[in-house]
């Protein structure tokens, strides 16, 4: 505790150790199961006039998901953040009752957007919290996975480049970022989120020094030398080729966006933020100029109306969910219409995922949206605190570049349902149905609950000095 | 379904919400760990911080009294009286306490007079505190005289490195 006492120029520092808190995520998850439990007989009540027949089965199937998952936490990662396991239970249980509220919608169920995709997203969830589970019982010690930098840097560019293997990957709806493996459709794009943030961690943690400190000062900024921009132009040219042969701008944003987070953490240098908004704004621009598909998300952005309007006489290629997403959340007003009784269905295709936001947005208003959007950023404050408590450097970059590709997707996905910037292809974490994205985020989850339990262990008594033993001390 | 039920539930999912979030950070604020900052303020207050550390460190000092190392006279903190980080404390706890410029020392010394690893102080099996020079460039002073060999430190002498004077105080 107190032994590893250190000063400051104007303060005392003193470490504290956690205790494991593991009694208070058991608590706060009882409280993350009933709350979906609750939304979910709203929801029967709303629609159907009594209590869903399926209510004990979810209600235990998450129960119950929830429950292994803090068993396994409590034996393998005791000192574990208390938070994350509860607010990621949470959000996934609200997304399950949002995907079961739309396959209620007859409208869904005619276009075959909805139907069975509650049945199926539990099914994922199960999945994804035996890879979290896996992920903390075979993931002893973070810094493992340290030694896989290189290997974990050609594994990214491979999980990349899948969805343009032909007969592989699938081209659906003008974004090439899924592909097709045995009746399955797989992102695996959300895969590769984890595996570069592994990448850029080991990298940047050898390279950091000279990133930082070899450096000219112009006009208040640290201008790095020319070679040291090598590794940020690579990232930069792979992620406009994956706007370019892709089509997906959230993508493309979130592995620039990772990486400049991680520079800027790793280096301390503002001038990488400045670089990287520069060179973001310039590549977008620049593919937006000639890519007919990323071209019309602009145009969709800039005038939702006008997209809509085209969509209903009948035009090809365009589509009138932005415009309904506004819509759904217009009419959720601030207190929302309640569970059920809204018509998000409205937007028909990718109601149930990367439009969920709306459905939340219309039946639970602005004050549900924003309790949310808190519930995101409290996973990202933990994983941010996790990275401040982490005592190596790896697991201090990997835990901010984790958290901040998580931050990064709940804003590009958000920002675009909403409006803010252009829509792109990609799942809002944990809410939306869709396979890849819930697996990944709770393997993204155990990777930090392994970073948050090695940095909150609390430090082993120091090892006796053999050399004070040996000494000895003349007296005069 | 009546309306009224509808809207009750309605509000009470959106209650149960953000009582969710607001249990949430409460439990955030009663998390705190890894490091404890304590400002050095004014004389005045100069006994508060001094309290919060020992509320926090509990078990050692129970392990310690019961161990009886600690003898009548001993000195309990060390305090640095001159330098750039006049007026900080560190508790003597029967830890190894090290100088130095390295960042992982106790005391980081912010001294281009001082080393990266520059001396220690710690206990013998007696309980005596020893100071002791780990091959520093400029050396370590007890009083006006440089130190060769690991010596008992008396209370109150003055320990200089650098342009920084630390003492054991009781």
């Amino acid at each position: 505790m107190s032994t590893n006492t250190s000063t400051h120029h104007t303060s005392t520092i003193g470490a504290i150790g956690a205790p494991s808190r593991r009694n208070t995520e058991l608590a706060l998850l009882v409280f993350a199961v009933v709350i979906p439990v609750f939304a979910y007989a709203n929801v029967g009540l709303a629609i159907n006039d009594e209590v869903p027949t399926g209510l004990m089965g979810y209600g235990l199937g998450l129960g119950l998901l929830a429950g292994v998952g803090h068993l396994v936490v409590r034996k393998f990662a005791p000192y574990a953040d208390p938070l994350m396991l509860p607010l990621a239970t949470l959000l996934n249980g609200l997304g399950l009752v949002a995907i079961w509220r739309l396959d209620q919608s007859e409208l869904l169920q005619s276009i075959k957007q909805a139907g069975t995709a509650a049945p199926r997203q539990l099914m994922y969830t199960a999945m994804g919290i035996a890879l979290f589970i896996v992920v903390l019982i075979f993931l002893k010690d973070h810094r493992v996975l340290q030694r896989y930098t290189y290997i974990s840097m050609v594994g990214a560019l491979f999980l990349l480049l899948l969805p343009l293997v032909p007969g592989l990957g699938q081209n659906i709806y003008g974004a090439r970022i899924w592909i097709s493996v045995a009746g399955f459709s797989i992102q695996p794009g959300e895969f590769a989120k984890i595996v570069l943030a592994i990448f850029f961690a080991g990298y940047l943690m050898v390279k950091r020094d000279a990133l930082a400190l070899a450096s000219r000062r112009f006009i208040g900024l640290y201008l790095p030398r020319g070679r040291d921009l090598g590794p940020i132009l690579v990232v930069w040219a792979m992620s406009i080729l994956i706007l370019v042969f892709e089509t997906d701008l959230g993508t493309s944003l979130l592995f620039f966006g990772m990486f400049v987070i991680m520079l800027y953490v790793a280096t301390e240098r503002t001038s990488w933020i400045v670089f990287g908004l520069l060179m973001s704004v310039v590549g977008a621009v620049g593919v937006a100029s000639f890519e007919p598909h990323i071209q019309q998300r602009v145009d969709a952005w800039l005038d939702p109306m006008r997209e809509y309007t085209l969509s209903r006489q009948g035009v090809a290629g365009h589509s009138e969910q932005a415009m309904q997403a506004l819509w759904a959340f217009g009419s959720g007003g601030t207190l929302g219409t309640g569970w059920g009784q809204g018509h998000s269905e409205l937007i028909r295709f990718a109601a149930n995922s990367d439009f969920i936001l709306a459905t939340f947005g219309e039946e639970l208003g602005l004050a549900g949206v924003m309790a949310l959007l808190l519930l995101y950023a409290l996973i990202v404050e933990r994983g941010v605190r996790t990275a401040l408590a982490a005592r190596d450097p790896f697991g201090k970059l990997l835990a901010i570049g984790l958290s901040g590709a998580f931050a990064l997707q709940v804003f590009v996905v958000a920002g675009g349902v909403m409006g803010l910037i252009p829509l792109t292809g990609m799942t809002m974490p944990f809410l939306a149905y869709g396979g890849s994205s819930v697996i990944a985020n709770w393997a993204l989850i155990g990777i930090l609950l392994r970073i948050s339990d090695t940095a909150r262990r609390p430090a082993p008594a120091p090892a006796p000095n053999p050399d004070a033993e040996m000494t000895q001390v003349v007296r005069p | 379904m009546s309306e009224l039920t509808l809207t009750v539930m309605r509000l009470g999912f959106l209650a149960v919400l953000w009582l969710f979030v607001i249990v949430a950070v409460q439990v955030i604020r009663s998390d705190l760990f890894g490091t404890r900052v304590t400002q050095r303020g004014s004389r005045r207050d100069a006994g508060r911080p001094q309290q919060a550390a020992r509320q926090a460190a509990p078990p050692q000092q129970r392990q310690q009294s019961a161990g009886g190392r600690q003898r009548r006279g001993a000195p309990t903190k060390l305090v640095v009286s001159e330098g750039t980080l006049t007026g900080t404390t560190v508790a003597l706890q029967g830890q190894t306490i090290t100088l130095g410029r390295a960042h992982d020392s106790t005391i980081v010394l912010d001294d281009d007079y001082a080393s990266s690893r520059h001396a220690r102080i710690y206990p013998d099996r007696d309980g005596q505190w020893i100071v002791e020079d780990l091959g520093s460039t400029n050396g370590t002073y007890l009083d006006r005289t440089r130190l060769t060999t690991p010596t008992p430190i008396p209370l109150g002498a003055p320990i200089r490195i650098g342009k920084t004077v630390i003492e054991l105080r009781k």
